[in-house]
Formats: structure tokens, C-alpha cells, sequence
């Protein structure tokens, strides 16, 4: 299933218009503000990389957006709807999937079970009594998926025998069967090797094309060729944004990094 | 003034004092059950079976020495042995494992020991004269010194817990291995130890109150489970791992039972106990002084 | 062992390290040393496996290769708590003090040893609260009410009652004003002068520099560098690949 390779160049991905757009977003616990009144665009098309030392608030702002957390004052609206406060369930109807740091899958059930389960959220039926191999349609969007993240060949093992890396492009392929249009990937290469890395770096290259990714990562270099866009978190806030090169360039993000 | 006259002031002030007495058994059983759980995770089924198994064991040095105390101190410190043994050969390999696996295992270890005090014993029930055989009068009644004895004692070994949890290095290590195990090892406690110790502490309170309790009650290999089951409502209406908490737990659910046997039998009495733990559960569910604590 | 082998033994030696979570490959075959009364830097970025470094070395977490020696004899099976009493200390990142119990129980912990005696007990203390004079007023607190930089300071000074032979420190200055990291910096050097070795953790990589007398650079749980901090410094093309962006 070849798609049209995008022509555009990286920085121009997001001309299509903000598919998310934040307003001072805050999130306070007790005294501490993990986030502090955070401004945000996210262009329809763009791969933007959220990166920031320990503690820059990266995980409560995926939080916010993901129904996860509920924001204490902002306002966050996807594809032109307001979606502050919603849960996770609401939000993922709406359009956002998420992976997560610590691998979320179903691991005595087989990888093609795990994603046609989530490909299954996208309809609601009365119909209990339905053998689960008579969803045709799903059957054929899971298999979609598994092939997107190169796990075709393994549809039929069970989760738990995959390898870490397999476990964690498993992860992505059951967000994508929710058919986003937004993907939120949580550090997806933690914990892998080198070569398990450059694998995921093409995969999501593969999926970018059809949708907007947003990516919380550690790994620079990976951020570095991936992305089109970086945000630069610290200390609640956004202290940076721009294309890969003008990041790298910017001598308050080094400051920041190397504590200088 | 006729309602006034109606109550039964002399029988509810005997069944306060009934009622502290048996609290305080049941606060010394109680506190060796929360200990454990507290400090290890552990639910300890088999602690009715320890109780028990104090309380024969007492019987024997007693009709061997014919000293009681000596009966009550060496019954003790034989069943705080067994509960160190038991927690080297069965619990200390579970370390770090689900909670499930340690609930069966203590189970399990009831179950053998309840079957093996059968095996041994016989059902016949045994009995312990009381050491301190004096009465007082208690307005219409000749009440036992040993009961205020009991309680008294109880107290006081429960103070001593307190005090060595407070004080002694080994509390030390007990509390800074409860809030955090992987810094207390990282810190040079020999935390395997600190538990082994824990649960023999825990058991030998158990057996204690066998002991004392037996010239009460009589002694029989199922004397265990009635008051490991009010034992465990106890830990939970006091807040699990909260010392004070079980105190005050058993001796206010004992009140209540002693109050409720004024005016139905005992047997239904049990029901208050019920009572209070499901109010509990519902309303206050980490107990009524319980904190939630993070490992 | 002859006098020559023992000189040139270092004091901790990792060889091969890998270490999973689960089944998250962290350290990929991480080898480094520390010598006898030396300062060590271990630098990288979130994520690259510094803290699983620390935690396998001191048994906290399970290695499923490799090998960790003291003093040329290989402890990689001891328990934590054994490594303690022989003299390695560890010092997490998030402090993780004991929050109910007392500054001096906290303190007590580490001198409650076999063999230890009550001369030695006070000689201890009084030197931890020369180092720290803030721990000795609130001797009596207990743990959790004390502020971030204090925690750091009795995490530390609970390291130091166990007279360690080297002390491993995670992150000290993370969450710190810039006050408290040049405490931190002048009590590293005090550890130094005093023939503690210490295996420092850090994102900071101007206090690393200059408290450290060798760094070690990991990314994607392997060591990707190595050198003196004398050859390095913050500007350089190494310490922008792998530490900054």
C-alpha cells in the first residue's frame, strides 16, 4: 500500500493549518506549576519533537492533551474543538492516540488481537454475541496497521513473545488502529538498541505522511533527523521553537542542557 | 426517671471492665498481626494457629514446672522460633513477590498447624488454672484479679513494643526499613534479617496472649480462628499498620460486643464487630487512623 | 595480591555491564573504573542509563551480564545491604531520606554497624555536622521537613556515617538553587581531600569538570567517551554531541 511520498520540504509540513492549538495551558499540584500558562501551534502534518531537561513539565503537557490529566486553566482546542479537561476516552473518539514510556500492551493475547481491539474502539455495536473473526473490516484495519509498523510477519505471536523493540512498534501500530489524526509518541525508542532505534526513526518517517506526530524523545540525534519542528520545554515553560538547525544554534537551549 | 432506672447501670459497667479485658487480648493479638503487615506486606493467616499453638505449649511447661509464668515466657519464646523458622524457610523466599503468593502460604501454614495441634493434642479441651486466684467484688459479682491482670500485662507488653520501636536501634532499623526497604538495605540494614525478627516479634505476641488467655477459655486446636478473624476487623477498622490505631480499635469493638451481649447472646453479639468493619470500609476505608503509606 | 597489584587495582571495576528492565535493554556492556580516592564523572543525558549504572553497581538492580569488583574481588552477587558494610555508599537521585524518622536516626542508620565504637560514633557525627551545620540544628526534625537542600546534605552525611571507601552520587545537584550546587561542588572536594572516592552522576557538566578527575560519557547505555576533564571542556564538540542538542 504505497502512499504519495510528500514533496513538500519538512518545514513547510504544517502550512495545512494548527491541528492543535494551546492557550496558557497551566497545571499546578499543591504550590509547584509543572506547566506555566504554555502557548502552543502544532501545524496539520508536522513531526514535532518535544524535548527539555528532567522535570520541564513534557510529560504533564502530554498529560493535558491526552485526557490524562486535567489541566488547571488553559485551554487546548484539536481540529478547531475545544478539548480542555476531556478524558482520555473522549479525547481518543476525538482523534489523539498516545504510546506510552512503559509498554502498554496485551501481552498473553497476539499482536494482531492487541490492534484489532483498538481498531474495534472506533465502532460501538450492540451485538455481543458476534464472533470476533466476523469483523472482516477491522480484521483488515488491524492488519493495516501491523504492516505500517513492519509487524505483519508476527501477527500471529503472542505479544509477549516479541522482542522489546517489536513490544514497543507494537505499541504504536495499536495507536494507529484508532485511525488518529493526531499520534503522540511517549519516548518510543527507550530502553532499545542502536539499530532497534533507526528501525522507528523509519517507521514513524513511514506514518508521518498521513498524520500529525507529536514526540517526546531523549535521544538528540534521533530528534535531529526526525524532526521537522522542536519545542524546547524548561521549567514549565517553552523556552524554544524552530526547525532542528535554529534549535541546535540557540545558545540558551545549550545553557539549558549543559546546566552552564 | 423510669427509663433512667432501666438501664442497667451495674451490668454495662461489668461489661466495660469485660470489655477491656478481652480488648486488651485482643489489641496484644492484633498488634503482633499489624506489625507484620505493616513492616513485611505479609497477611499473616496462620497467626490464630500461633495463638493456639502458644497457648498448648504454655499448658505443657506449665504442668511441667508448675509455674506459669515461667509457662508463659518459654511458650513465647518457643513459638517466636518456630515463626522465625517458618519465615526463613517460607516467606523469605516470596520477598518482592505478589501479595497473593505470601496470603496462600500463611494459609497453608494454618491449615498444617491447625491439623497438627489435632493430630497431637486431641480435641479435649485443656485447662490452665488461673496464677492469681484472688477475687475482689465488683458490686453483685466476685471478679477475678487475673482478668485485670491480663489486661494490665497486655498493656504493658504492648508498651514495650512501642518502646523498642521507638528507641532501640533495632526499631530504628524496623522503621526506616518500613518506609523505604530499598534505601534501608542500601544504607547497611540487613533487611532479611529485620523481617525475620519482625515476624518472630509478631508471633511470640501472638502465643503470648494464648497464654494469658487460656485460664479464661481453655484451649483447643480451634481456639485460633475466632480471634484471628475479630483480630484482622481489628487491623482493619484501626488502620492497617497502625499500632495505636489497633489498640484503640480492639478495645472500642470490644466494648461494643460486651455492650450488645447485654441484651443478646454472645454468639450474636459477634455481629457488631461486623458492623463496624463494613461502616468502616465504607466510610474510612484505610481505617479509622490508618494513613496510606508509599513504598 | 602483591604490593604492586593492590597500588594499581582500582578501587570499583564494571566490566561488560548489561542490565534489563523488563524487557528494556539499558545498559548495553557498560565497562568503567574508579580508582582509589578518585573523583569519576559519569555524564549523559535522561535516559542513557547513569542511575542503572549506579543501582547495578551497588545490587539494587539485577545484572544479566557482566561483572562489578571491589578491590579486585567481584561483588556482583553480594547483597546490598553487605555492600554497604564494606564500604560502598549510595546516595539516589531524589535524595530519599527516611521522611518520618528523625535527622539523627537518619544519621544513626549508618553508624549502628558491627565494630563500631562509641568513641568512633561521636567522632562521626561531630564531623558530619562540621560539614554540615544545619543538620546539627535540626538534629531532632524529622526528615520530611526539611527543604530540598537540606535532604541532599543529610542524604549525603547519611552516606558519609557509613565511612565509606567511595560513595556513589546521583545527580546531587538536580532541583538545586545555584547556592546549594557550589555547596555540593565544596563538598565533593572536601570528600576528595579526605580519600573518599566518589563515581558522580551529573547533567551538570561544569561542576562534573571541575570536581572530577576522569570522565566517563554514556549514550543509549554504552560508554562513548572517555577521558581526563583536563583534555575536555564544556565547549567541546564531544560534550555538544552527546549532552547538549
Amino acid at each position: 500500500m504505497e502512499q504519495a511520498i510528500d514533496q513538500r520540504p519538512p518545514e513547510n509540513r504544517g502550512a495545512l493549518g494548527p491541528i492543535l492549538q494551546i492557550d496558557k495551558l497551566t497545571a499546578r499540584f499543591g504550590g509547584l506549576a509543572a506547566l506555566n500558562a504554555v502557548g502552543f501551534e502544532l501545524g496539520a502534518g508536522e513531526i514535532r519533537a518535544v524535548i527539555g531537561p528532567n522535570g520541564a513539565g513534557k510529560s504533564t503537557f502530554f498529560n493535558c492533551i491526552t485526557g490524562v490529566l486535567r489541566p488547571t486553566a488553559g485551554r487546548i482546542v484539536f481540529n478547531g474543538e475545544d478539548i480542555t479537561g476531556l478524558p482520555s476516552d473522549r479525547i481518543s473518539q476525538k482523534g489523539i492516540a498516545r504510546s506510552y514510556q512503559i509498554t502498554n500492551i496485551m501481552p498473553n493475547v497476539t499482536a494482531l488481537e492487541n490492534v484489532r481491539i483498538a481498531a474495534q474502539s472506533r465502532r460501538h455495536g450492540w451485538n455481543f454475541i458476534r464472533h470476533r473473526d466476523s469483523f472482516v473490516d477491522l480484521t483488515e484495519k488491524a492488519e493495516s496497521a501491523l504492516e505500517s509498523v513492519g509487524l505483519l510477519s508476527k501477527a500471529y505471536e503472542f505479544a509477549v513473545n516479541l522482542s522489546h523493540g517489536e513490544q514497543r512498534n507494537l505499541e504504536i501500530g495499536i495507536a494507529l488502529a484508532t485511525e488518529p489524526k493526531l499520534l503522540c509518541l511517549d519516548e518510543p525508542t527507550a530502553g532499545m538498541s542502536a539499530g532497534e532505534t533507526h528501525e522507528t526513526a523509519s517507521l514513524v518517517r513511514r506514518i508521518a505522511k498521513n498524520l500529525t506526530i507529536l514526540i517526546v524523545e531523549h535521544d538528540m540525534q534521533l530528534v535531529m533527523q526526525l524532526a521537522s519542528r522542536i519545542t524546547v520545554f524548561n521549567y514549565g515553560s517553552v523556552l524554544a521553537d524552530g526547525t532542528p538547525a535554529e534549535i541546535q544554534q540557540n545558545p540558551r537551549v545549550q545553557e539549558v542542557y549543559l546546566k552552564t | 426517671m423510669d427509663f433512667l432506672s432501666s438501664i442497667p447501670w451495674q451490668l454495662l459497667l461489668i461489661q466495660t471492665v469485660n470489655g477491656v479485658v478481652t480488648g486488651m487480648i485482643l489489641a496484644l493479638v492484633a498488634s503482633g498481626l499489624t506489625l507484620i503487615f505493616g513492616i513485611m506486606d505479609v497477611v499473616n493467616f496462620a497467626h490464630g494457629e500461633l495463638f493456639m499453638l502458644g497457648a498448648y505449649f504454655g499448658v505443657i511447661v506449665v504442668a511441667a514446672t508448675g509455674n506459669f509464668w515461667v509457662g508463659l515466657v518459654v511458650a513465647a519464646a518457643m513459638v517466636a522460633l518456630l515463626g522465625a523458622a517458618l519465615q526463613i524457610l517460607t516467606l523469605r523466599p516470596l520477598i518482592g513477590r505478589d501479595p497473593l503468593n505470601t496470603i496462600l502460604v500463611t494459609f497453608g501454614i494454618s491449615l498444617i498447624l491447625q491439623n497438627y495441634a489435632l493430630w497431637q493434642f486431641g480435641t479435649v479441651v485443656r485447662k490452665v488454672s488461673e496464677p492469681i486466684e484472688s477475687y475482689f467484688t465488683l458490686f453483685y459479682l466476685q471478679y477475678p484479679w487475673y482478668r485485670i491482670f491480663v489486661a494490665g500485662l497486655a498493656a504493658a507488653i504492648i508498651g514495650g513494643l512501642y518502646v523498642i520501636l521507638k528507641y532501640s536501634k533495632f526499631g530504628v532499623w524496623i522503621r526506616a526499613t518500613t518506609q523505604d526497604r530499598t534505601m534501608a538495605q542500601a544504607m547497611g540494614i540487613p533487611v532479611p534479617l529485620v523481617y525475620t525478627g519482625v515476624f518472630a516479634l509478631g508471633a511470640g505476641m501472638a502465643a503470648a496472649s494464648g497464654v494469658l488467655f487460656a485460664p479464661l477459655g481453655g484451649v483447643a486446636p480451634t481456639m485460633g480462628l475466632d480471634w484471628v478473624l475479630k483480630a484482622f476487623i481489628v487491623v482493619v477498622v484501626g488502620g492497617m499498620g497502625n499500632l495505636g490505631g489497633s489498640i484503640v480499635a480492639a478495645i472500642l469493638i470490644s466494648l461494643l460486643e460486651a455492650y450488645a451481649s447485654i441484651w443478646v447472646s454472645p454468639s450474636q453479639a459477634v455481629i457488631v464487630s461486623f458492623v463496624a468493619l463494613i461502616l468502616t470500609l465504607l466510610f474510612k476505608p484505610t481505617g479509622l487512623f490508618g494513613t496510606t503509606v508509599t513504598r | 595480591m602483591s604490593a604492586l597489584a593492590t597500588s594499581a587495582t582500582p578501587l570499583v571495576q564494571v566490566e561488560g555491564l548489561h542490565t534489563f528492565y523488563g524487557k528494556s535493554h539499558i545498559l548495553h556492556g557498560v565497562s568503567l573504573t574508579v580508582g582509589r580516592g578518585e573523583v569519576v564523572g559519569l555524564l549523559g543525558r535522561n535516559g542513557v542509563g547513569k542511575s542503572t549504572t549506579l543501582k547495578s553497581i551497588v545490587g539494587l538492580v539485577k545484572a544479566a551480564q557482566g561483572q562489578v569488583l571491589f578491590e579486585g574481588r567481584s561483588v556482583t552477587s553480594v547483597p546490598p545491604h553487605k555492600l554497604a558494610q564494606i564500604g560502598i555508599a549510595y546516595v539516589p537521585e531524589d535524595r530519599r531520606i527516611f521522611r518520618l524518622l528523625t535527622v539523627m536516626e537518619n544519621l544513626r542508620v549508618g553508624f549502628d554497624r558491627p565494630g563500631v565504637t562509641d568513641t568512633r560514633k561521636r567522632e562521626l557525627l561531630d564531623k558530619v555536622f562540621a560539614y554540615f551545620p544545619v543538620l546539627a540544628d535540626r538534629r531532632n526534625q524529622a526528615g520530611g521537613t526539611l527543604s530540598g537542600g537540606e535532604q541532599q546534605m543529610l542524604a549525603i552525611a547519611r552516606a558519609m556515617m557509613l565511612e565509606p571507601k567511595i560513595i556513589l552520587l546521583d545527580e546531587p545537584t538536580e532541583g538545586l538553587m545555584p547556592r546549594m550546587v557550589s555547596q555540593i561542588r565544596q563538598i565533593i572536594d572536601a570528600l576528595h581531600r579526605d580519600g573518599v572516592a566518589i563515581l558522580l552522576v551529573e547533567q551538570n557538566v561544569p561542576l562534573t569538570l571541575e570536581t572530577s578527575q576522569r570522565i566517563y560519557i554514556l549514550e543509549k547505555g554504552m560508554v562513548r567517551h572517555h577521558c581526563a576533564s583536563s583534555e575536555i571542556h564544556v565547549d567541546h564538540d564531544v560534550i555538544k554531541q552527546y549532552l547538549g542538542v
